[in-house]
This record gives structure tokens, sequence and C-alpha cells, in this order.
């Protein structure tokens, strides 16, 4: 049977359409779901997608950790469904304390949007076990407000518990460790700051590496499921 | 959400019956608190009037009065003066871009051109394709970041009312000297400004120029374009057509930004009281565009909309007035109803204000629920404020009829504000500084003649404003979003994949030269039109239509109004020969301080189609493990040297006869580079301009790190020859690179279609070098630190300098292990080449990319 992947729109999501293509690429049938809509209609799977949720003026993903659907996608995330959050989806899983830290202004102050190359540091994700420790990949990035930061018993926490998922080769934004990606201690809950979707075809993509990403849910879920 | 139907108003007016005028005696109320009304003017004919403040000539005035046969009130004289000022009337341009129509060739893919608010045009049968590109100078000047961004907001609208989905955004953008203290507050923020408004809207930026010239000081050009793509099916209009049909205005709230944005600040030109236009520029607000996006789109999917149209210059009294004007209609509108942001605003400001994000809907009242409730559910507002009424019973048309507070405001023909403004011919003399101008020619000035002045003068070059890299500013741009991005900047022109099942696509360039268009203002727009139109062949496209946007001084100087005409003619007759219509434009006049007017600077958008985006053809020199491509240049190459980069970055000079323009060469070079591009035969293509063959060249290596050996034809060996052969400015040209096997291929078709092609060398995977045969060599690594470290260094951010992530991806990601394989070396993108972070502009024969 197909995985079915939630995508949520926001009224201000802008990758939507991305995730829900790079699901379908990596042979998973993309689901819809609307953030005031509390149902999350059978899906195996979650991304919560980049953009600007709510406008996101004030402090990203602050208003989007309300929205109805949230309300459920914590719970079941808390249950072990496994989600993803790229950009302003790794800022609303913050928002919503599934996972620690926060994402501040770019420390040059300026939105900026290259070919990032990442390291993946823990491939033992639901969204990372595609990869090899250590391998390095080609993923866009594009945010203003990607700057990861946190105390620094959470960082040293993150990285004794292996929980780092990616670091940036070439800091893009001054993010604290290099932290690109990290995941919650069951390993289900994934935030990205680039933007795996954007690498997941030749003709529009710096590369296929994104698609990584994607097909490791579909790995993981029927790993899960035998 | 503030629903309003007119039918349940309990105003006294409205209970007089929506669809009828109201009657002047009895319900509505006359001079009263202050509010200038119709009765009123009547019986006050001598009021003296602030007309001259507002931008009306007496004679205007008059032509008002005569109109509606008594004075205008506060509010209607507030809506001529701002629906007739240059800005919105096209008065002294009229009768000048009449030639596009005359002289434009029929298109049978023409959908809707110009006077509507984008053109479109047909690109497959089942699709059509909208653009345009617009002018947002003056408020840009006065507030960077506002203006910037709402120029983008504004041109977005304009696409979306056509039954568009917009697709992506450019920018050519125009500045001071580089190093001036000023460029460092206007630069900034209007790149900050152009990002922050198209990346919170989800839109790709996909090319552009950035251009520095001390003309632009006192008045930068921001100009934007947008794209769109809409089913032929779903084209909508602006009129305002079937009494009883409810309007609807949705989206933001009405506030007091942007009162007189067209009148004062985009229709006069900047002096020493200029700051105090600042409560003219708008404020942007991308989430409400980005809502108003989805609603719209959601609205003409379920065929619920008859007429809309975009809120942008001249707010309330153009959507109004252009509405019921295109539909011979009346229209009778209660201002209260307007939702605002400041209770106290007076009608005349409700009318005038340009707050952004709003869009004025024609609906059948039998709908009006289920259009209230697709913005409910984008969360947008939407407010029933008027309704169409019928036309006279004499068959005139009808009138524009609103009330405030049952206060009679406002009752002209609206035809009289949106189609029967002033209309000038007015006075043209070439500059009397032309011809010593036109005689002082660059190719007299000192050129380098030694291979080590030759090196220098390359590393100079790349590294001057003009041709450095702009990765700067486009790292501030989202080029990804929606996933269909196929080329971006600093791509000779931005290329989009508009149907993932065909892989159909569209390609686009804008560009213009103001240099060139200052020595000969017919010539310089042609040259701006041909080298649009040679950046969208190059990528492989078809090209089919043509936007421009005029930016000229003040059209009251006789010099200016002629480099207006001559670049009008110029570009009509250019589109004309190349067979491909104008769709539409923009014009902006009064771009000058005090009596300094800026170089006349046609900007001209070319649109391409792309029957399969797979045959897209890059910029940059291909590397492969096994083997050179052969390098060829396309046309030929003249000692051109007026008004070139070089001669304006080494000897200030600006001064001669810009280069030749053929634009049947450019045609024939078009139709070779389709065939070629279709048939697999071209690594890369890159179109030459600014900077010449050596800026080219460069920007060929650098773009996936790829080096060359050139060898200079035989009559370009002597004295300063190489130089010419580096630095000329000849139109017409194009530089490719052939895989092995397809040079007879290429060959044969180049001189079938007589495009002259030499063989000038061959690309150097290897070499990581740039060698001109018995010149010089250059290291791509020397190459990139000279071309990328301009603009970090001018506008901070020197951790912006360094390139870290192409230098590392190119390294590295030979070690990376792609998750999926790369087929077709060819067409795919290689992962380690493309690592190269950053992107810059796709500036006429513009910078390159840092890697």
């Amino acid at each position: 049977m197909t995985a079915r992947v939630g995508v949520v729109t926001f009224p201000g999501s802008l990758d939507d359409g991305d995730a829900a293509r790079a699901v379908r690429i990596a042979g998973a049938e993309p689901v819809r779901l609307w953030h005031a809509d509390p149902q999350l209609h059978g899906v195996d799977a979650v991304v919560l997608p980049g953009g600007f949720s709510y406008g996101d003026y004030l402090r990203c993903g602050a208003i989007a950790r309300f929205a109805g659907v949230m309300e459920t996608i914590v719970d079941a995330a808390r249950a072990g469904l496994p989600v993803l959050g790229i950009c302003n989806g790794f800022q609303i899983l913050c928002e919503a304390h599934l996972l620690p830290g926060a994402l501040t202004r770019n420390q040059h102050l300026h939105f900026r949007n290259r070919d990032q190359v990442l390291r993946i540091e823990s491939a033992g994700t639901a969204w990372t076990n595609a990869f090899q420790p250590g391998q390095e990949v080609l993923i866009p990035v594009k945010n203003g407000e990607g700057c990861y930061v946190a105390d620094a018993a959470t960082l040293d926490q993150l990285e004794a518990e292996g929980r780092v998922v990616a670091r940036y080769v070439g800091n893009p934004n001054g993010s604290q460790r290099d932290i690109a990606a990290i995941t919650n201690s069951a390993g289900n809950v994934v935030g990205i700051m680039p933007h795996p979707e954007h690498a997941v075809e030749e003709l529009t993509g710096p590369s296929l590496d994104g698609l990584g990403f994607f097909t490791s849910a579909l790995k993981h879920l029927v790993e899960t499921a035998a | 959400m503030t629903t309003q139907d007119p039918a349940r108003d309990t105003s006294a007016a409205a209970a007089a019956g929506p669809t009828a005028a109201p009657d002047r005696g009895a319900d509505i109320v006359g001079w009263a608190g202050g509010v200038d009304t119709v009765p009123h003017a009547g019986d006050s004919p001598g009021e003296l009037q602030p007309y001259a403040d507002l931008g009306l000539r007496d004679d205007e005035y008059q032509r008002i009065r005569q109109v509606l046969g008594r004075r205008p009130t506060q509010s209607e004289l507030a809506m001529y003066s701002i629906m007739w000022s240059e800005h919105c009337s096209y008065k002294s341009s009229k009768v000048h871009l009449r030639q596009f129509g005359e002289k434009a060739s029929t298109s049978d893919r023409l959908l809707a051109g110009i006077g509507e608010n984008a053109g479109v045009v047909r690109v497959s049968d089942e699709l059509a394709v909208t653009f345009k590109v617009e002018s947002h100078n003056h408020p840009s000047f006065v507030e960077p970041y506002q203006g910037a961004a709402t120029g983008v907001g504004g041109i977005v609208r304009d696409i979306l009312a056509m039954g568009a989905r917009p697709v992506a955004v450019m920018d050519p953008l125009r500045f001071g000297a580089a190093d001036h203290p000023d460029t460092a507050r206007v630069l900034p923020g209007v790149v900050a400004g152009v990002g922050g408004y198209g990346n919170r809207l989800g839109l790709p930026n996909i090319g552009g120029e950035v251009v520095f010239d001390p003309c632009y000081q006192g008045n930068p050009l921001v100009n934007a374009l947008c794209v769109g793509v809409l089913p032929i099916d779903r084209l909508q209009n602006k009129a305002a057509a079937g009494d009883g049909n409810v309007v609807v205005l949705m989206g933001a709230k009405t506030g007091r930004d942007g009162i007189g944005g067209v009148s004062v600040l985009a229709s006069a030109t900047f002096d020493e009281g200029s700051e105090q236009r600042r409560p003219s520029v708008q404020v942007g607000d991308p989430f409400i565009e980005k809502l108003l996006i989805e609603a719209c789109l959601e609205l003409y999917d379920e065929q619920l909309v008859v007429g809309i149209q975009d809120l942008g210059g001249a707010g309330l009294t153009c959507a109004l007035a252009e509405t019921a004007a295109a539909a011979g209609t009346g229209m009778r509108v209660w201002l209260e109803r307007v939702p605002l942001r400041e209770a106290s605003m007076e009608p005349h400001e409700i009318l005038a204000s340009e707050s952004q994000e709003r869009m004025l809907l024609v609906v059948e009242p039998e709908k009006l629920e289920a259009v209230l409730k697709t913005a409910e559910k984008w969360g947008v507002l939407a407010t029933a404020i008027g309704e169409v009424t019928p036309r006279g019973a004499d068959g005139e048309p009808g009138r524009l009829v609103v009330t405030w507070r049952d206060h009679l405001v406002v009752d002209v023909p609206p035809g009289s504000l949106a189609d029967d403004g002033p209309v000038y011919n007015r006075p043209m003399r070439e500059p009397a500084d032309l011809i010593l101008l036109q005689a002082d020619r660059a190719e007299t000035l000192p050129r380098p003649s030694d291979p080590e002045a030759l090196r220098q003068t390359v590393l100079r070059m790349i590294a001057s404003p003009n041709l450095a890299d702009k990765t700067w500013v486009t790292e501030q741009y989202d080029r990804y979003v929606l996933g269909n991005t196929v080329l971006a900047q600093p791509e000779d022109s931005g290329v989009i994949r508009i149907d993932e099942r065909s892989g159909i696509g569209i390609a686009l360039s804008v560009d213009g030269n103001g240099r060139y268009a200052r020595l000969d203002p017919y010539h310089g727009a042609k040259l701006a039109l041909a080298e649009a139109y040679r950046n969208v062949a190059v990528s492989g496209a078809k090209p089919i239509a043509v936007t421009d946007c005029l930016n000229f001084g003040s059209p009251e100087d006789p010099g200016v109004m002629w480099q207006f005409a001559e670049a009008v003619r110029g570009i009509a007759d250019g589109c004309g020969e190349l067979g491909i219509p104008v769709t539409g434009g923009n014009v902006s006049f009064y771009n000058q301080t005090g009596a300094a007017a800026i170089h006349p600077t046609p900007v001209v958008g070319v649109l391409g189609v792309l029957d399969d985006v797979a045959d897209r053809v890059p910029m940059g020199f291909v590397p492969r493990e096994d083997g050179h491509d052969q390098i060829y240049l396309l046309g030929e190459t003249h000692v051109e040297l007026s008004g070139s980069e070089w001669a304006w970055a080494t000897h200030e000079h600006l001064g001669g006869v810009p280069p030749r323009v053929d634009l049947d060469r450019e045609r024939a070079i078009a139709d070779l580079m389709a065939v070629a591009a279709r048939g697999g035969h071209l690594s890369s293509a890159h179109d030459l301009s600014d900077g010449g063959l050596a800026q080219v060249l460069v920007e060929s290596c650098l773009r996936r790190g790829v080096g060359a050996r050139v060898t200079l034809p035989e009559r370009f060996t002597d004295g300063s020859m190489p130089f010419v052969f580096l630095f000329s400015e000849s139109a017409g040209r194009v530089l490719v690179s052939v895989p092995r096997g397809h040079e007879k291929a290429f060959t044969g078709l180049a001189a079938e279609q007589g495009v002259p092609c030499e063989l000038i060398g061959v690309t150097d995977p290897a070499g990581g070098a740039l060698e001109l045969h018995g010149q010089f060599q250059l290291s791509l690594a020397e190459l990139r630190a000279a071309h990328s470290a301009t603009l970090p260094r001018l506008f901070g951010g020197a951790e912006l300098a360094t390139p870290p992530v192409g230098q590392q991806a190119e390294e590295s990601a030979a070690t990376a292990a792609p998750t999926a394989p790369v087929e077709e070396p060819a067409a795919a993108v290689v992962p380690v080449e493309t690592a190269t972070p950053a992107s810059s502009e796709s500036e006429p024969g513009g910078p390159s990319e840092s890697a």
C-alpha cells in the first residue's frame, strides 16, 4: 500500500506544493491538510512546509503553533507519527516545543538563498535513514530567520544524544554549532532549515539529494509496520 | 470579516433604491460637517479650489468644470487630479505609444494587449501567459524598502487581475554611483524590499539587472516584472458589466498611506521639499497579498466574478472609474462601507488612498455569498461597497455616483476620468549637446596593446561594479519556490516550467542600456530590445512578446520628450522588424532632480516559449571528464567601443554612437539557437553585451568552474586588436560551446541561417584557467576573487565575499554520494557543478556566479 504523507497548508505556506511534489516523486501519496482542520485524514507522516505561516512578522511560527491542525499533530508526534518540519516548519516545531531551541534572525540580517552543503550527522531518524553518517549532501537553503540557537546545556544534550541531524558545511546564517537540522529524542520528529523538497528533480534543483529525506520516511514506515 | 449587502442597507440613500442615482434634493444632505457635496458645489461656483497644488493646470481645471457643468467637489477634484496625472493618464506619452499598435505585426497569440492590466499571450492550446514590467522609481528613492516592496506587490496584482497565477518576478534596478554614500542607503533597502515582498509571496525571482551610473543618483530606477500563467478560458476582464451586480472590495483595509502617490510623487520632479513626500509612499503587507492571490484564484476557478480590477496607483478612484468606463455602465458606491484603518478618513482620502493589497470585484448578487465565503476561508476582508447601475435612458454611459454617510460627494461620467483625460503633443527638440556628444567617440581613446595591460584590464573590468558578480543582491531572493525554476540569474534569461506534464516553459529577460540610449535613443531602444530578445533566444526559447518600462526625465523638457519619442519609435520599429508585439508596459516620467534628468532608459522585457524546458541551454561551460567542447563565437566583432562599459569604467567616457543593431541578424541567431537547442547541439550559450567577450568568457568559465583556451582570430592579433576582440560591444553576438560530434551539425545550421560562426577555442575542464593564447592566462580562482569581491566590499557583509559553500561544494561534492543517479550528462544537473552557491544578475552580459 502506498504511504500517505500529509502536507499542511497554512495561509502563508509557500513550499507546500513543492513538498507535495517531493512526496509524490519519492513514491508516496501526498495528502493536503488544511491549517484550520484538526483532522489528519489517516496520514502516515506529516510535512510542515516552508513559508510564512501567518505572515510571521513577529516571531516565526508563534501563531501557527496554535492552529487547529497543530494540536492534533503535536499529540500524534508524541505518539510516534513521523513529522518533518522544513524551514518555517522547523520554526513551528520549535514553537510547539516538539523540538528544543529556536530559529532567530540570520546573523548577517539578510535573507539568504544559496545551494548549501550539509553533512548528515545522524542517519538514525525517521527522515534520514537513507543516508550514511558523515555523508555530504547539497540542498538549497533560503531563509531570513534560520539561525539556530539554544542554551549550552541543550546544545550539549543534543550532541550527546546524537540528535544533531545535519550540520552546515560553511555556515550560511550563524547557527550555533553549524546546526542545520535536529530531531526529538524518539527520532520521529525532524526540523531542518534547508529545503530538501527543492532538490528532487534534475531540471529544477542543484542535486537529487533531497529525495533521501522523503524516501527515509517511507522506509521507516515499512520498517515500523513490520 | 465585514459583509454589507446593499439590499439590507438601511441608509436613506439605499432605501431610495440602489440602482437609482440618488435624488440630489431629498435624501442627500448638502454641505454639512465640512464635507464638500455635489449640491454644495452647485451652490458655490466661485469657491477657490487647490487644483494647482494637486498638479492640475488651469486649462485642465476648466475642462473638469465643463465636463461636470459645475465646479468639482473636493472628492471629485482629488479623483480628476490623480486620474489626469501623467502617471495615470499617459497624457504626454499617449500620442507616441500608439505606434506600438500601429507598427506591430498581427499575432494570433495575443489574447489581451495594451490597455489591459497586462498583456496576455497564448503559449499552447490550453495555456496563456501574462507579463508586464512597471516602475516604482519615485517611492523607492523616498523610502527604499517599502517603495520596492510595493512595486513588486503592484505588478503582481496586475497579473492576478488577468486571471493568472503569478509564477515569477524579475527586477531591473538602477542606482547612482556604486561608491556614493546614498547608494549604500538606497540599494540595500530596495533589495531587501524586493526580496521581503516577493519571498513572502512565494514567487521565485528569476532575473533582472543591477546597474550603477551617477545619472541615477537622485533618481534610482526600480522596475518590477511579474509573469503569470492561466488556462485560456480563465482570462478575466475589468468591465463592470451587468446592472445590479454587486461591487465588492476585497483585501486590506484602506488607510491614509499612499495618498497622492501617483500625482504628487510620480508626476513631478524631485526638489528640496521631497522629504515631505514620505507619507505618499505606500506600505506593503505581503501576507495579505498572498491571501488575496489564493482567494482570487479560487474565485476564478469557481467562476464567481464577472469583472475584476486591482487597486494600484490612484486606488479606488481608478478601479471604480475604469471598471465602469470599460463596461459603459454606471456605478453607485456607498463610501462609508469601505473598511478603514483610520475612522477619521474623509471621502476624498478614501477615494485617493493607495493602500496596497486590494482588489475590486464585480459579482452577480446570487453569487455574493459564495464570494464572501471564499474570502472568509482565506481570511481576507470582502465588503460589498456598491452596485453596477444601468446606462442612461438614451444609451449614454452611466454615471459614477458616490455617497458618504448620505452626502453625495461624487457624480461624474466614469469615462471622463478613465479615458478622456488630457492628451498633449508636447514640444520636442533634439538635445543641443547631442551632436558634440556623438562626435566624441570612444574609439579614439587610448587602448591597452600589450598582454600584461590586457590581463590587468580583464581583472579590472570584471570587478567594476556594473560587471561584478551580483550575488550579494540575488542571494536575498528566493529562486526555488514553486519548484519550477529551470534557469535563474545569473543566466541570460530566467526559465520557468509552466506545465509539469508536457514540460512546456517560458523564458524571460529584461534589458536596458541608458548610455546607449543617451547617445542615440532610437538605436539605444532597439539595442535594448535586441539584447532581451537575444537573451531569451540563447536559452533555446522562441521569443513571442514584448513588454517595456520607459524611464525618462521630465516630459516638459523638449529634449527629454524627443528622447522619449525616439525610443518609442525604436521599440515599435524593432518589434515590427522582429515580428513580435508589445503587449503592455509602463511609462515613468519625471525621473529628474532639478534640471538633471536620468539617461533615457527604456527597459525592455522579452517573453519566449520553450516546448520542452529540458531543451534549455544554460550559460556556463560544461565540465566533462572525457574531453573538451568547441567554443564558437557567432556574429561579427567590429571596433565598437562608444558607450561601452570599458569606456565608462576606464575613462569615465560617454560619447560617440552605440553599436550598430541588425535585427535580421538577431532573428537569424534566434532561429539558429532554437533549432540547435532542440537538436542537442549546444552545451552552453551566452549572449554578448556589456563588457564584451571578456566578460562572457569569464562568466561562462566561472559558472561551473570550467576553464577555457581561446585563440585570437588572425585579424585580431595585432596592436590593440586583441583588446578590441575582448571588449568591443558589437551587438548580435553569442558565445556557444558545442559538444564533440556536434560541430558539423551546428556549423551547418549556422551556415544555413547565414550566421557567421568562428571557432575560437575549446573548454578546458581540467585546466582551471582562462587562457588567451599568446596573451595571458588567468586562473579561475584569480578571476573569481576579482569578480565576486566588489559588491560585498561596497555594501557590507564581508563574509558574503568569501564563497565558503561553492568552493567547498566543488571539492566536497566529489566525495558526496548523491542519493539518486545522475543521467544524461548534457541535460542533467550534475550536483557537483551546480553546487555554486550563489547566483547573480542576468544583467546583459552581466556578471556571473561566484563559486
